[in-house]
C-alpha cells in the first residue's frame, strides 16, 4: 500500500470538491454570455450616466428610434423649454453638446439625428423628449464602448436600478411599437 | 403650422398618453423621406473572453513550467510584463480572478444568477494550478501584481509580528467581500481595485491617487496590496499549502549558507527555528493550549459583535437604503425628493412591498453577520496562534502558502550555480 500523506489526502479533497463546485457551476452556467443594458422603462433620466461610467467618456449615449418620432417642429428634446426662437442657435438648444442634429424634411416636419461622438449620455434630451413627446430618445449602453465590467459602476449608482446583465444575442432595450 | 406641435402636446397632456400611446402619432412623408436606422453595434468583448480564459490557461502554464522547472527569474520577470500588457492594458483588468471570487459567492448565495462560464474559469484555473504547483498564477500571470512587482525598487523587510498582523487583513477583506457579495448589495473588490483605474487610464480622482499610494508603498513594502489585501491570494495561499510540487530555493541540498535570507522582497522564506531549550519549548505549548481554548471564546464574541453589526452594514444594501429613504420622506413631507424615491414611485410598487424586501435583506446581512464576524475571529485567533508559537524547522524554505513563486531567491543559491556549472561543464 502506498502511502498518502496528510497532504495528499487534504489536496485530494479539495480537489473532489472544487472538481464537484465547477461541474454544478458548468451545468447551470447561463447558456448565454450577458451584457450591460439600461431598461428605458425604469431609466428616470438622472444624469448619472453622463458622471459614473469608469470611462472618462460615458459608455452611454442617447438613442432615437426614428419611428417612434412625432418629427415635431417643437421638438422638447432638441428646444430649451421656453425657446427665444425655434432654430438651431445654440442658446435654443438643451443638448449641452449641440449632439442633436435638426433638419427640415417637410411641412412641418423635421428629423433629430443624434450625433454620437458628440453625446455625453446626460440624458437631458431624453427626459424632454419622456415628458413631452412620443419618448422615441432614451439612453442605452453602446456596446462598441462598453467593456462590460464585472460589476458595472454606473448600475452601482443608478437610483432606478435600471442597469442589468441582458442575453449578449439581444443586447439592445429598445423602445419600439407593439 | 409652428404651434401645430404645441396643440398636439396640450391635447397628448390632457389624455395622460404614455409614450406608448404615441401623443403625436408618426407622421406619413410625402416627399419619400426614409427613416434613419437605429444603429446597434454588437458587443465587442465576447469572442475577447473566450481568447482570454486560453490565454489563462497559456500562461499559467508557462509560468509554472518557468517556476518549476527552467527556474528563471528574467523568464517570470518578462511573463508579468507580458500579463500586464495584455490582462492589464489591452484587456483592462476585467473579468480577473479576484473579482470572479464575488460573482461565485452570489452564485452560491443566490440562485437567480447564472455565473457566466467563462467566469468560473477565471476563478477555477488558478486554483487548481495552487494545488500542484503553488503560486503561479501571483508569479507572473496577475495584473496586478505584475504593476506592483515593476515598481519593486528598494525592497524592505517587515518585522514578523507586523507581517502577520497585516497579512490578517486579507482575510478579513474576503470575508467583507464575500459577505457584501452574497447579500447581493456590492461588488466591493471591483469598487475599491486600486489598479484598475490605471489600466484603463481613466477613473475616479480618489481610486487613482489610492492606487498612486499603493505604487508608492510597493516601491519599499514588495506588493503591499497582494500579501495584506487580496481576497484571491487567501484562497491561492490556502491551496498553496496543499500544493504537490512546490518552490524550493535550493535545487538540491540546503546547506545553511544564509545567503538567501534577505533575497525574498515578500517575506515569504522561512528561517531555520533557532534551538530552544526545554523550559521554552514547554513554555510555548502551554501558550498553545491557553490560545486552543481561547478560540472558540475568540470566535463566539466575534460572531455576535458581527450579528450586531449587520444592520448598519445593510444600510450598504440599496433596496434597504431605499426604504429608508422612502420613509425619511414620508416622515418629512418637505424634505425633497431624490432620485432613487422618484425612481421608487415610477414602478408603483408599494411600500409596503418594498419593506418586506428591505427587511429580507437586513435579515440576510445580520444572519450573514455571524459567520462574518466568526470569521474574522477566528483568522485573529489563528493569527495570535503563529505569533506566540515556535514552528520546527531545519532548513531554508519557501513557505508554501505565501511564495509568489516569483523566482527572486534562485540566483541567491550557491547550491543552484554551483549545479548549472556542472551541468554546461558536462555538457561541453
Amino acid at each position: 500500500m502506498s502511502r498518502t500523506s496528510r497532504r495528499d489526502f487534504l489536496r485530494g479533497l479539495t480537489l473532489l470538491g472544487v472538481g464537484a463546485a465547477t461541474g454544478v457551476g458548468i451545468v447551470r452556467a447561463g447558456q448565454d454570455d450577458t451584457v450591460w443594458q439600461i431598461d428605458p422603462m425604469k431609466c428616470i433620466q438622472c444624469g448619472r450616466c453622463a458622471t459614473h461610467c469608469v470611462l472618462a467618456e460615458s459608455a452611454v449615449k442617447a438613442v432615437h428610434v426614428h419611428l417612434l418620432c412625432g418629427h415635431c417642429d417643437l421638438c422638447t428634446a432638441f428646444f430649451e423649454p421656453e425657446p427665444i426662437d425655434l432654430n438651431t442657435g445654440a442658446e435654443n438648444q438643451l443638448c449641452p453638446t449641440g449632439a442633436i442634429e435638426r433638419n427640415f424634411i417637410e411641412e412641418p416636419y423635421f428629423s433629430y439625428v443624434i450625433d454620437e461622438p458628440l453625446c455625453i449620455g446626460c440624458g437631458k434630451c431624453v427626459k424632454g423628449c419622456e415628458m413631452f413627446g412620443n419618448g422615441s430618445m432614451f439612453l442605452q449602453i453602446r456596446h462598441d464602448r462598453c467593456t462590460n465590467c464585472n460589476a458595472c459602476s454606473i448600475g452601482d449608482a443608478c437610483p432606478s436600478k435600471a442597469i442589468s446583465r441582458v442575453p449578449a444575442s439581444t443586447p439592445y432595450l429598445l423602445k419600439s411599437t407593439h | 403650422m409652428k404651434r401645430i406641435a404645441l396643440t398636439l402636446l396640450l391635447l397628448g397632456l390632457a389624455t395622460g398618453a404614455a409614450w406608448a400611446e404615441e401623443r403625436f402619432p408618426p407622421p406619413e412623408f410625402e416627399t419619400g423621406y426614409e427613416l434613419p436606422d437605429t444603429a446597434t453595434p454588437p458587443p465587442r468583448t465576447l469572442t475577447w473572453e473566450r481568447i482570454d480564459v486560453a490565454v489563462l490557461v497559456l500562461a499559467l502554464s508557462l509560468a509554472t513550467w518557468l517556476v518549476l522547472r527552467k527556474r528563471s527569474r528574467r523568464g517570470v520577470a518578462w511573463l508579468g510584463v507580458g500579463s500586464l500588457i495584455y490582462f492589464g492594458f489591452f484587456r483592462e483588468g476585467c473579468v480577473c480572478p479576484v473579482g470572479a471570487t464575488q460573482n461565485v459567492a452570489l452564485a452560491i448565495f443566490d440562485s437567480s444568477y447564472a455565473l457566466p462560464f467563462c467566469v468560473l474559469m477565471f476563478f477555477v484555473l488558478p486554483l487548481g494550478f495552487a494545488l500542484f504547483a503553488g503560486r503561479s498564477f501571483c508569479s507572473g500571470v496577475c495584473p496586478l501584481g505584475a504593476i506592483q512587482e515593476v515598481v519593486l525598487l528598494r525592497p524592505v523587510g517587515l518585522p514578523d509580528f507586523l507581517e502577520r498582523a497585516l497579512r490578517t487583513l486579507a482575510y478579513v477583506y474576503l470575508g467583507l467581500a464575500v459577505y457584501f457579495a452574497a447579500t447581493g448589495a456590492a461588488f466591493v473588490i471591483c469598487r475599491y481595485d486600486p489598479f484598475v483605474g490605471f489600466f484603463r487610464l481613466s477613473g475616479g480622482f480618489n481610486m487613482l491617487v489610492l492606487g498612486g499610494c499603493f505604487l508608492l508603498i510597493g516601491v519599499f513594502v514588495g506588493r503591499p496590496y497582494c500579501r495584506f489585501l487580496c481576497p484571491y491570494g487567501v484562497l491561492l495561499d490556502l491551496a498553496g499549502r496543499l500544493s504537490r510540487w512546490r518552490v524550493s530555493i535550493t535545487p538540491a541540498a540546503c546547506v545553511q549558507c544564509r545567503l538567501c535570507e534577505e533575497s525574498c522582497p515578500y517575506g515569504a522564506i522561512a528561517l531555520p527555528s533557532p534551538r530552544r531549550d526545554a523550559r521554552a519549548r514547554a513554555a510555548a505549548s502551554r501558550r498553545l493550549i491557553l490560545l486552543l481554548v481561547l478560540l472558540p471564546l475568540l470566535v463566539s464574541v466575534f460572531a455576535y459583535l458581527g450579528s450586531r453589526a449587520g444592520k448598519p452594514l445593510s444600510l450598504v444594501h440599496p433596496t434597504v437604503d431605499l426604504a429608508l429613504r422612502v420613509a425619511a420622506e414620508r416622515d418629512l413631507s418637505d424634505a425633497k425628493a431624490s432620485d432613487e424615491t422618484v425612481a421608487f414611485r415610477k414602478t408603483g410598487e408599494t411600500i409596503v412591498d418594498l419593506n418586506v424586501r428591505a427587511r429580507d435583506r437586513q435579515a440576510a446581512f445580520v444572519a450573514g453577520g455571524w459567520w462574518l464576524g466568526g470569521w474574522i475571529g477566528l483568522v485573529i485567533g489563528i493569527m495570535l496562534i503563529g505569533l506566540f508559537t515556535l514552528p520546527v524547522r531545519i532548513d531554508y524554505e519557501a513557505d508554501r502558502g505565501r511564495c509568489l513563486s516569483c523566482a527572486r531567491c534562485f540566483p541567491y543559491c550557491p547550491t543552484g550555480h554551483d549545479r548549472r556549472r556542472t551541468l554546461t561543464g558536462g555538457a561541453a
